[in-house]
C-alpha cells in the first residue's frame, strides 16, 4: 500500500506573512499612492463652528483662481438619498445626513462645499477662498447637557436631542433569565453602583482616509478606490445615493493602512467624489490631512454608564442592571445607534447571575459622529462589569480574583450555554484562563511585595488589576441581525478556483487592512486542499474581482469568512472526487481523500488535486454531465456568534507624588479557539492591548464650550509611542468553537476589550490603601494626583 | 520655482520645485517614490521618515529646497542589489508590521537608531523610536525586530 507523505500542517504554524514584502519595501498601493491620468484634487470647505446656520457658500473667488476647475455647494450636487444609515432601530429618530450640509452645520468639520483643482496645494488654497456667511449658534457637546431643558437642538425638526432608547425588554430578540427589580429591593443583598464616563476616542488609523473616483462615461461606469474596510457595502450605498447600478460601480479598497472601525464607515467624501467625477467626467482624488481626520472621521465611545450589581454577602452575584447614555455626535452614521447594543448582552461578563437588565439612550450633540471603534460596545461592557466587580470585592472585603472565580460560568456548562442575557455562548473555559494567568503572574508574590511597600511608606505604590473578559464576535447570523433591525446580512462568501497550472485562486468577501488575510487563508486552504502554501493566492477588497462579500469588522474574517472558504473547499473536494472516480474507474465511495490526493482504497492507484484541476479545466475527459473547471462558491451564514474570552492582569507602579503611572507588567491569557497562525494572533493581542492601555491612561478627545475639539491634532491627542508601553507577556488556552469546522472564534478586538479595566483596576488597587476607589479614565497624572489629594483630605 | 540637485537612493536628480513644496511631496508626487507615507500634518507620527545625508529626518518637516545638494535615502533605496536590508527582513521575521503604513518610516528610523547606537537596550530602542507612531503592533514586535538586528 502506498503511503502519502503528509506536508507539515500550515494551520497552527508561524508562517511569515505574504503581505509583508511589498509593505517593507515601499511598494504598497495605498489609495493616496495611486495616480490616474487627468486626475484633479478635491478640497472640502468645512464648518469652523460646532453649530451655525448659513445661507450662502460663495465660491466665486475660488473659481476665479488659476488651476481651480470647479466648485460645488450643497445646492449644486444632487443626491438621490442621504448617506445610508444601516440600523433603523425601533422608534429611532433619523434626520437625513446629506454629504454636504444644507442650511446648517452641526459640528466643527461638517462639510458644506467642495472645490476641484489641478493640484493638492491648489485645492487647499481654493478652500480658503470660499466664504460662508456663518451665523453661529449655541452648541452642546455633552450628552447629559444635550438632554437638559433648553439645550441647543442639533436637528431643529426633532425638537429634542434624544434620538431613541434601546430597551432590553422591547428590543432584545433573546429573553433574559430574570428581572433584576426585586433583587435591588432585597435588604439582604449588597448593592454597588458603578458610574463611569468613557471619554471620546479618535481611532487614528495611521493611514488617513483617501478616495479616488474615476469615471468611464462611455460605459457609464465608475471606479472608486477608497481606504475602507467595507468596499461591498459602499458599492451598495453609492447605488442608493447616486443611482449608479451596482454592476457599474466598482469599489476597490487597495492596501489599507489600518482602520479600527474608522473605515467601517461610509463617508460623504465618497459620495461627493463619485458625484463630482460624474459631473466633470474626470478622475478626482481627495486625501484627508490628519487634523482634518480628527474632525471629519468618526470617533468612538463618549458614553455615560451606570451599572448596578446586587450580590449576597458572601459574594454571589445575583443581578445586573445597566443604563447608558451614548453620544451619537451630530448625525447617525452607518451603525452609530447600534454600537452600545453590541455590548447589550455582555454586561454580566463571564458571570452567572439570575437577573439582568440593560437600556441606553442615544443622544445628538454638536460633535463629530461616533461609530465603531475597535471592540465597539464590548469594551464598554467589559469596562463596566469588571470595574464594578472590583468595587463589589472592595465592598465585601473579598479578593477581586476570588470574587470573579466564585461567579464564573463553570466549564461543565459548555458547550452552548445560555447566559443570563439570553444568548447562547458556544464554548469557554473561564477558570482555565484565570488559573493560567495567576500562575504566570505570581499573584501571591505580588501581594507580598505590595504589602511590604505599603508598610515602608514607599512613594511608588504597586497595584494589580484584572479583567476576565468575554465577547461576542464573528458578526453575525443574518436572522439575528434581522431581529435587531439591521439592514443587511451577516454571511460571508468565497469562491475557490483551481487554476489549470495547479495554483489556487481564493476570492473572499472580507477586506483586510492589516490583519494578514492573504497569509491565514492561504494556510487553511493549503491544508484543506493539500496544496502548497505558496500556490494559494487570496484575492479581496475589490467588488469587481470579488463581487460577493460583506467585508471586515467585528472579528468576523476568520470566524465567518474563513468558514465560507472552508465550505467552498469542501465543494472543490467533492467535485474533484467525482472526477477522480471517473479517472480511476472506481466508485466515489472507494476513494480515500488525504489532502491533495485521492487513493483507491487498498491500492496504490491515486489522483492528485493538481492533475484533476488540469483535467477539469481542459474538459477532455470528463464524466457525463460534469461541468468543466474546478470552481466552487460558498456563502456561509454563521449559526451563532463566536465567543472568545480570556484573563488579563496589569501591574502598575504609581508615583504618589506626581500621579505618574508606569506599567510594570501586562499579562494576557486569551482563548480565541483554534489559532491558525499564532504569530498573527499574538500581534492582534499586542495591538489591541496597546489601544486598550491608551484608552485607560492616555487618550481622550474633549471639546470646549463652543464645540471646538481641544485635542484636535496628534500633538494634543496622546497616542502612546514605544516608550509608553511595556513588552507584553502572552499565553493562551484553546477551547475550540463547536459552531464551525475550524473551531475558530476571532481575536481582532480582544485586547482592546480586555485591557482598560485591568489598567484602571491596577491604578485604583495601587492607591486603595489611601482610600481611592475610582479614577476617571484616562488616568492621566493630573487625575491620579487629584484622586490621591482628594482621598487624603 | 527653484531648481535643486539631489541624490535620491543613489540616483542624481535635478528638479524644479516650488519653494513651499515639502520634501515628502517632492518624493511622492515629484519622483513617484510613494513608499514614504504621510500620516499626520504636525510632524508627530514619523511615517514619512527618510534619511538625509545619513540622518533620520521627518520628510514632512523639510522643504524640498532644503535638500539641495544632499543625499536622500527612502525605503525604496534601502535594499542593496535586490537584497532586503536586515532591518526589513527582521520586520517580516518578527511580525513587526500589520497594516504597513508606519512601516517605511519606522524601518528608516530603526536603521537610524542602530547607526547611532549599535547595541541598544530595550529601553534605548523604545526611546529611539519615540518619534514614530504605530497603531497596529503595540511596538512589541517592532522592538523585537530592532533588537534582533542589533544582536545579529
Amino acid at each position: 500500500m502506498a503511503t502519502t507523505e503528509q506536508p507539515a500542517p500550515n494551520i497552527g504554524a508561524r508562517k511569515l506573512r505574504k503581505e509583508d514584502p511589498k509593505l517593507i519595501t515601499g511598494a504598497a498601493r495605498y489609495t493616496d499612492n495611486i495616480t490616474v491620468p487627468g486626475m484633479l484634487w478635491l478640497g472640502f470647505v468645512r464648518s469652523p463652528f460646532a453649530h451655525a446656520r448659513y445661507t450662502k457658500a460663495d465660491v466665486s473667488k475660488a473659481l476665479a483662481m488659476d488651476g481651480v476647475v470647479a466648485a460645488y455647494t450643497a445646492a449644486d450636487l444632487e443626491f438621490a438619498a442621504p448617506l445610508f444609515m444601516a440600523f433603523p432601530l425601533r422608534d429611532l429618530k433619523q434626520p437625513p445626513h446629506w454629504p454636504l450640509a444644507k442650511d446648517k452645520a452641526r459640528y466643527v468639520g461638517d462639510p458644506v462645499a467642495v472645490v476641484v483643482a489641478e493640484s493638492r496645494a491648489l485645492a487647499k488654497d481654493a478652500v480658503e477662498a470660499v466664504s460662508v456667511d456663518w451665523e453661529p449658534l449655541p452648541a452642546v457637546t455633552d450628552v447629559r447637557e444635550a438632554l437638559a431643558d433648553g439645550a441647543p437642538i442639533v436637528h431643529d425638526d426633532l425638537g429634542t436631542n434624544h434620538a431613541g432608547t434601546w430597551d432590553f425588554e422591547l428590543d432584545s430578540p433573546a429573553p433574559r433569565r430574570g428581572d433584576p427589580g426585586p433583587y435591588f429591593e432585597d435588604p439582604d443583598l449588597v448593592k454597588v453602583t458603578g458610574e463611569y464616563f468613557l471619554a471620546r476616542l479618535i481611532p487614528n488609523a495611521m493611514e488617513p482616509r483617501s478616495v479616488l473616483a474615476e469615471p468611464n462615461l462611455a460605459q457609464g461606469e465608475f471606479t472608486l478606490w477608497t481606504a475602507s474596510q467595507i468596499p461591498h457595502f459602499i458599492r451598495t450605498f453609492l447605488t442608493i445615493e447616486l443611482g449608479i447600478p451596482e454592476a457599474k460601480m466598482r469599489v476597490i479598497a487597495p492596501d489599507v493602512g489600518g482602520a479600527f472601525g474608522s473605515k467601517l464607515e461610509h463617508y460623504g467624501e465618497e459620495a461627493v467624489s463619485v458625484a463630482v467625477a460624474r459631473e466633470l467626467g474626470r478622475p478626482v482624488k481627495w486625501t484627508e490631512e490628519r487634523s482634518e481626520n480628527y474632525v471629519a472621521s468618526i470617533h468612538g465611545r463618549d458614553m455615560y454608564q451606570r451599572i448596578e450589581l446586587a450580590a449576597t454577602r458572601d459574594g454571589v452575584l445575583k443581578a445586573v442592571r445597566v443604563k447608558l447614555e451614548a453620544s451619537m455626535g451630530a448625525y447617525l452614521r452607518v451603525v452609530s445607534p447600534a454600537i452600545p447594543m453590541l455590548g447589550a448582552w455582555l454586561y454580566a461578563g463571564v458571570y452567572d447571575p439570575e437577573a439582568y437588565d440593560f437600556a441606553y439612550d442615544m443622544v445628538f450633540t454638536n460633535t463629530t459622529p461616533t461609530d465603531a471603534y475597535r471592540g465597539a460596545g464590548r469594551p464598554e461592557a467589559t469596562y463596566a462589569i469588571e470595574r464594578t466587580m472590583d468595587q463589589l470585592a472592595h465592598e465585601l472585603g473579598m479578593d477581586p480574583v476570588e470574587l470573579r472565580r466564585k461567579n464564573m460560568i463553570t466549564t461543565d456548562k459548555f458547550p452552548n450555554y445560555t447566559i443570563v442575557s439570553g444568548l447562547t455562548v458556544d464554548s469557554g473555559d473561564y477558570t482555565g484562563t484565570l488559573d493560567k494567568l495567576l500562575e504566570r503572574l505570581d499573584y501571591e508574590g505580588f501581594r507580598r511585595e505590595q504589602a511590604e511597600r505599603r508598610q515602608r511608606g514607599d512613594r511608588k505604590a504597586l497595584g494589580v488589576g484584572f479583567s476576565t473578559w468575554l465577547e461576542m464576535c464573528g458578526l453575525a447570523p443574518s436572522r439575528v441581525l434581522a431581529a435587531l433591525r439591521y439592514a443587511g446580512g451577516g454571511w460571508e462568501a468565497s469562491t475557490i478556483e483551481m487554476m489549470p497550472t495547479g495554483t489556487v485562486r481564493v476570492a473572499i468577501g472580507t477586506a483586510a487592512h492589516g490583519q494578514g488575510h492573504a497569509t491565514t487563508f492561504s494556510q487553511t486552504v493549503a491544508d484543506q486542499l493539500g496544496v502548497e502554501y505558496e500556490d494559494v493566492e487570496v484575492i479581496y477588497g475589490d467588488t469587481q474581482l470579488v463581487p460577493l462579500g460583506l467585508d471586515t469588522y467585528g472579528s468576523r474574517s476568520m470566524a465567518v469568512g474563513g468558514i465560507a472558504i472552508h465550505h467552498a473547499g469542501e465543494k472543490i473536494i467533492a467535485k474533484a472526487r467525482t472526477l477522480a472516480a471517473h479517472q480511476l474507474e472506481c466508485s466515489e465511495d472507494d476513494l480515500e481523500w488525504t489532502p491533495g490526493t485521492f487513493t483507491v482504497r487498498g491500492t496504490d492507484r491515486s489522483a492528485d488535486i493538481k492533475t484533476l484541476a488540469f483535467a477539469a479545466w481542459s474538459g477532455h475527459d470528463l464524466p457525463d454531465g460534469f461541468e468543466p473547471g474546478l470552481t466552487a462558491t460558498h456563502i456561509y451564514d454563521p449559526p451563532n456568534f463566536s465567543w472568545p474570552h480570556g484573563a488579563h492582569a496589569c501591574v502598575v507602579e504609581v508615583d504618589t507624588e506626581t500621579g505618574l503611572v508606569d506599567i510594570m507588567r501586562y499579562v494576557a491569557v486569551d482563548d480565541c479557539g483554534v489559532q491558525i497562525n499564532p504569530m498573527l494572533v499574538a500581534g492582534q493581542v499586542h495591538g489591541g492591548v496597546a489601544q486598550g492601555i491608551a484608552e485607560a491612561l492616555y487618550e481622550e478627545a474633549r471639546y470646549d464650550e463652543e464645540g471646538n475639539l481641544l485635542h484636535g491634532t496628534m500633538t494634543t491627542y496622546m497616542i502612546p509611542a514605544a516608550p509608553e508601553l511595556p513588552s507584553f507577556e502572552l499565553d493562551h488556552t484553546v477551547t475550540p468553537s463547536p459552531t464551525n469546522p475550524l473551531g475558530v472564534k476571532g481575536i481582532g478586538e480582544a485586547g482592546t476589550i480586555a485591557a482598560p479595566p485591568a489598567v484602571i483596576g491596577a491604578v485604583v488597587d495601587a492607591l486603595s490603601h489611601l482610600g481611592v476607589t475610582d479614577i476617571e479614565r484616562p488616568a492621566t497624572p493630573e487625575r491620579v494626583w487629584k484622586a490621591i489629594q482628594e482621598a487624603r483630605s | 520655482m527653484r531648481r535643486i540637485s539631489v541624490t535620491v537612493n543613489g540616483v542624481p536628480r535635478e528638479a524644479d520645485v516650488e519653494e513651499r513644496d515639502l520634501l515628502v511631496y517632492f518624493l511622492r508626487e515629484g519622483l513617484g517614490l510613494t513608499g514614504t507615507n504621510v500620516g499626520c500634518d504636525t510632524t508627530v507620527c514619523g511615517a514619512c521618515t527618510v534619511h538625509v545625508d545619513g540622518e533620520s529626518v521627518k520628510s514632512c518637516n523639510l522643504l524640498a529646497v532644503q535638500v539641495d545638494g544632499a543625499e536622500v535615502t527612502t525605503i525604496e533605496g534601502l535594499a542593496t542589489n535586490g537584497e532586503m536590508h536586515p532591518m526589513q527582513a527582521a520586520f517580516q521575521e518578527h511580525h513587526g508590521l500589520q497594516c504597513g503604513f508606519c512601516t517605511p518610516g519606522m524601518i528608516m528610523a530603526a536603521v537610524g537608531v542602530l547607526n547611532e547606537n549599535p547595541s541598544p537596550s530595550e529601553d534605548e530602542i523604545r526611546h529611539g523610536l519615540e518619534g514614530n507612531l504605530c497603531r497596529c503592533t503595540g511596538y512589541h514586535n517592532i522592538v523585537k525586530a530592532v533588537a534582533a538586528v542589533a544582536s545579529a
